[in-house]
């Protein structure tokens, strides 16, 4: 399968097998007037598949979103058909309205203004562990 | 330490000047009895809690402050919807500081986030307790002479009692601690407390029986299996009667252990241990309401 490649924008690689909708929606890449494609199931001689999403402009993006999903994504950044910079992700410290907490009997649960913001509390071998500030609850997914 | 929300806000120096101001009102209670002369305590209570409310306002009484306050959140602007963060952003106008309780977790930091007084955290839904830590330190430390070097049986809801979550991550930074949790498996301690043992080489076990560790302890903490903890009634009439303390189990304690509990108690402990001098839980509430003083009066900066 053929996709154009990108002249000037980004290139979000080594993303999950299946994550690359989640990363569509969390980015809001719904609301862009440029081009973007997703590619799902794409080769990987690293993991066998991965997805990759292509957006054919020079966006701002949350780092600590994409860190949070899928620290092992890469971020390619293009100009004139060339990567001039490609960045490396961590997990984040803090995260704020990225993910809801979902302990029935936390404050964030009857007070709709306030934001939901989890914090790094350890790693673990399938990745970071997020505990709620307020009533540090482990988010599970 | 501005506010003191959860038991780590305290450093083991802010432990120490807490217990040891505690232990100088003790000895000379007459010398703190005007320290927060025109000062006013604050009381918001959003669940009901009579003895926390009752101890916070004597404690404040006791330094020569005012109190005002309410004991259930039927009365106030909150059963009118207003957010936590208003109803603090109302209070600190009228009040120096503030003890609050609240049903849901988390609230105590929401009411610091926004508060230009210290705010004290008097229970957050199944969270955290720090003043009933802080009680819990004094009496240990007032009764046992240490705080480092014991074993301490923790017995009945550890997943949702906060007392416990709470004295677990106090007793961590002193020396040679190490805990038998005693539990039925449905209500063992959270999966994040037993990692931070586990990380910091603490060492515990976990027990199904109080028997099978009551003749190893130097404390033994009960606690109440609360029925407002649960989702369903079946569930709590079922495990409630589990874990008793009585005279038989007493028997197999070792002479000098001491037997606290944060109160209420239900049935936990039968009524013929009250008189068993090793019966610690109610000379814990005075020692409860004097490590309180000594909170105010360290918050509010004040010294005699």
């Amino acid at each position: 399968m053929n996709v154009d490649s990108v002249e000037r924008g980004l290139v979000i690689d080594h993303i999950k097998a299946g994550k690359c909708m989640e990363i569509y929606s969390v980015l809001g890449l719904d609301k862009l007037d440029c081009s973007v494609a997703i590619i799902k199931n794409a080769r990987s001689k690293k993991t066998g598949k991965k997805d990759i999403v292509k957006i054919e402009d020079r966006i701002d993006i949350d780092l600590d979103v994409l860190g949070f999903i899928d620290p092992n994504i890469t971020i390619n950044i293009i100009e004139n058909g060339v990567i001039t910079q490609k960045r490396r992700l961590a997990p984040p410290d803090r995260i704020t309205n990225v993910i809801k907490c979902k302990n029935p009997r936390c404050i964030t649960s009857v007070e709709p203004d306030l934001s939901h913001v989890f914090k790094r509390t350890g790693l673990r071998e399938d990745g970071a562990t997020y505990r709620c500030v307020y009533c540090e609850q482990e988010y599970d997914g | 330490m501005k506010h003191l929300i959860e038991s780590r806000d305290l450093s083991p120096s802010d432990t120490k000047g807490i217990l040891d101001l505690a232990d100088q009102i003790i000895r000379e209670p007459a010398k703190y009895a005007q320290v927060c002369s025109g000062k006013k305590l604050a009381t918001l209570f959003f669940e009901p809690s009579t003895r926390t409310r009752l101890s916070f306002e004597a404690a404040m009484m006791e330094l020569g402050g005012n109190v005002i306050g309410f004991a259930s959140a039927d009365s106030t602007s909150a059963s009118k919807g207003e957010s936590v963060a208003d109803t603090i952003r109302v209070v600190q106008n009228y009040a120096d500081i503030v003890a609050m309780r609240h049903p849901k977790e988390g609230s105590a930091k929401v009411a610091a986030l926004h508060a230009s007084i210290p705010i004290i955290n008097a229970g957050d839904g199944g969270h955290e307790h720090p003043t009933q830590t802080l009680t819990d330190l004094l009496t240990i430390n007032s009764l046992l002479g240490r705080l480092d070097h014991i074993t301490i049986g923790l017995c009945g809801d550890l997943t949702f009692g906060r007392t416990v979550h709470s004295l677990i991550h106090a007793l961590m930074g002193y020396d040679h601690i190490s805990f038998a949790l005693i539990s039925p498996q449905e209500l063992t301690l959270p999966s994040y407390i037993r990692e931070e043992m586990v990380g910091r080489d603490i060492p515990f076990k976990e027990v199904e029986r109080l028997e099978s560790v009551i003749d190893e302890l130097d404390v033994l903490y009960m606690t109440r299996v609360q029925r407002e903890r649960f989702f369903n009634e079946e569930d709590y009439i079922r495990l409630r009667d589990s874990y008793i303390l009585d005279g038989a189990k007493m028997k197999q304690a070792k002479k000098e252990m001491i037997v606290l509990h944060p109160l209420p108690r239900v049935n936990e402990i039968a009524a013929e241990v009250d008189d068993d001098p090793r019966a610690c839980y109610f000379k814990q509430v005075l020692y409860g309401k004097y490590v309180r003083m000594a909170l105010i009066m360290t918050l509010l900066e004040l010294e005699v």
